[in-house]
């Protein structure tokens, strides 16, 4: 008969953290951060299809580090329970607290239960009417939950990025200023004996939860755009994607029905179109 | 629940964890209901160059009676496609918003939006799961439209797609109505109609349309310029889905009702 070893519980959840904290470091780091007109991801990753940055709803966006396969599950269920809430009550009644609850309660539960933890790390943001209104919630592997003032960062180093993060980070600056100080801290790491490096554009998934937008907010910025941007030349709003609408800077009546989909909300009331009333 | 891999269709991963939330689901008493809950009736649906037109009354009636003077028929179902509603409001509106959140769904979980072909047939599976009820009297038809991004020529990216109670999705050419007052609708249109129509040439005879449809059908309002309820008027083009604002909507009604003073038959 095979022998048991005992082994502390509180060995088994080092061990755990251990594997995970690991897991996480292994990877390329993300940053958000809150600008002016809204939240702020920036995530460096080799693939374009692949994305650390989506979408969730209206006005919540998510990010991740670590395992795709682990995090792209939780993005689902994210999506799926948002979807299912907003179709239940109201879209207004989907809140990004709610979210990063149910998420902390999914991270901990594989934490505590299962063999092996998620090795993940992700960030739930809410963009709100002003800076000070977004949240930015941390979720770590083992379930717990931080709200971040404003700008966090994830991943391998995280903390060296955090750093220069902080003394980057102003809540009021542009888009184009806060694009510009999440490169310079992510490639303030990783270069030869711990030196900066340069991230070229296309190494970057960047998108924003953009707060003057009215149903839908999350867009990404690929691209051209993304290179205006993080050359300076850009620095005021993004050009709206191929197809869109440009962004209406008022509500639209329809903004004010919200039972009804916002997936073109922000697409009926092209101010420009509008005679003045 | 919601970590189990699977679909990327919301109605489906609904008929796994809510069941009840879908329409066609519900056990229904035996019996004919049709007359128990308020009726939408007519919409539009014209394609012009570029895009398309969608327009519908504000009428819902119950049997002899107007259930409601102002309500709103024609809905965006995503940023390019627009879906109005004839048949049973209650069920009509549920299946709409339904129909809005699994197309915003797919998108956000695959990263891409499904063909406008592939949302008119999951329109039609919807529609077909309402079909028990549908023969106790409690249909829903829809007509679902939109501007085809894939369209190898953008003139003709705009189309229409009509549905019967058993599913089914027609693609129609040129225009289309469904409701009560789509006979009268659809002979104006058929009068009126030519391809390659613009935006603001559809929009009006959109409107012209619902007009003969009221002229002859006591279900399907016209424009009422006393409490100032005009037709919901959407369009979808490369640009997106748009709706007209009320002061547009009322100077095209103003125009057609000032035509039928002097012509009552347009």
């Amino acid at each position: 008969m095979a022998m048991q070893f005992y082994a502390s519980p509180e060995q088994i959840m080092r061990d755990r953290s251990e594997l995970a904290r690991k897991g996480i470091a292994r990877g390329r780091s993300a940053v958000v951060l809150s600008y002016d007109g809204g939240v702020l991801f920036v995530a460096e990753n080799l693939s374009s299809t692949l994305h650390k940055v989506s979408e969730i709803y209206d006005r919540i966006g998510f990010a991740a580090v670590g395992r795709y396969n682990e995090f792209e599950n939780l993005r689902r269920a994210g999506v799926r329970m948002a979807d299912l809430n907003g179709l239940s009550y109201d879209r207004r009644d989907v809140t990004g607290l709610a979210l990063a609850n149910a998420y902390a309660q999914t991270l901990g539960a594989i934490f505590t239960e299962q063999s092996k933890p998620f090795e993940v790390e992700i960030c739930v943001a809410e963009v709100g009417a002003t800076p000070d209104d977004d949240s930015l919630y941390r979720v770590t592997y083992d379930g717990s939950v931080n709200d971040e003032p404003g700008r966090m960062a994830m991943g391998g180093q995280a903390e060296a990025i955090t750093g220069v993060l902080k003394n980057e980070h102003r809540p009021e600056m542009t888009l184009s200023e806060a694009v510009r100080a999440a490169m310079k801290a992510l490639s303030s790491v990783g270069g030869e004996g711990g030196a900066a490096r340069t991230i070229a554009a296309n190494q970057l998934e960047v998108a924003v939860l953009d707060r003057r937008r009215v149903g839908r907010t999350f867009r990404r910025v690929t691209g051209a755009a993304l290179t205006a941007l993080l050359d300076g030349e850009a620095e005021g709003d993004v050009a709206p994607a191929p197809g869109r609408a440009k962004t209406p800077t008022v509500p639209t009546e329809e903004a004010k029905k919200p039972t009804t989909s916002a997936g073109s909300a922000d697409l009926e009331g092209n101010a420009e179109d509008k005679p003045a009333e | 629940m919601f970590t189990n891999a699977g679909t990327s269709s919301f109605t489906t991963f609904l008929s796994k964890v809510a069941p009840e939330m879908l329409p066609g689901r519900r056990p229904l008493p035996p019996g004919m209901a049709a007359d128990m809950a308020p009726h939408a009736t007519t919409i539009v649906a014209i394609a012009a160059a570029g895009g398309v037109v969608m327009a519908g009354d504000r009428r819902a009636t119950m049997g002899n009676l107007i259930a409601q003077r102002d309500i709103e028929k024609v809905h965006p179902a995503d940023a390019y496609s627009l879906v109005g509603i004839a048949g049973t409001a209650g069920i009509g509106i549920e299946l709409m918003r339904l129909f809005q959140v699994e197309l915003e769904h797919y998108e956000k979980i695959e990263g891409a939006m499904l063909s406008l072909d592939g949302k008119a047939n999951r329109l039609a599976s919807m529609i077909r799961g309402n079909l028990g009820a549908a023969m106790q009297g409690l249909a829903v038809v829809p007509l679902f439209a939109g501007f085809d991004l894939a369209a190898s020529d953008p003139a003709r990216a705009g189309r229409i797609f009509s549905f019967d109670v058993t599913g089914g999705p027609y693609e129609e050419t040129g225009y289309d109505a469904i409701g009560s007052g789509s006979l009268f609708a659809k002979s104006a249109l058929k009068k009126r109609f030519r391809a390659g129509l613009s935006i603001d040439d559809a929009t009006r005879l959109a409107v012209e349309a619902l007009y003969d449809a009221a002229d002859d059908d006591t279900a399907t309002g016209g424009p009422d310029l006393t409490r100032r309820i005009y037709p919901v008027v959407m369009t979808a083009t490369a640009d997106g889905t748009h709706r007209l604002t009320d002061a547009e909507t009322a100077t095209i009604a103003e125009g057609v009702v000032s035509g039928r003073m002097e012509n009552p038959g347009g």
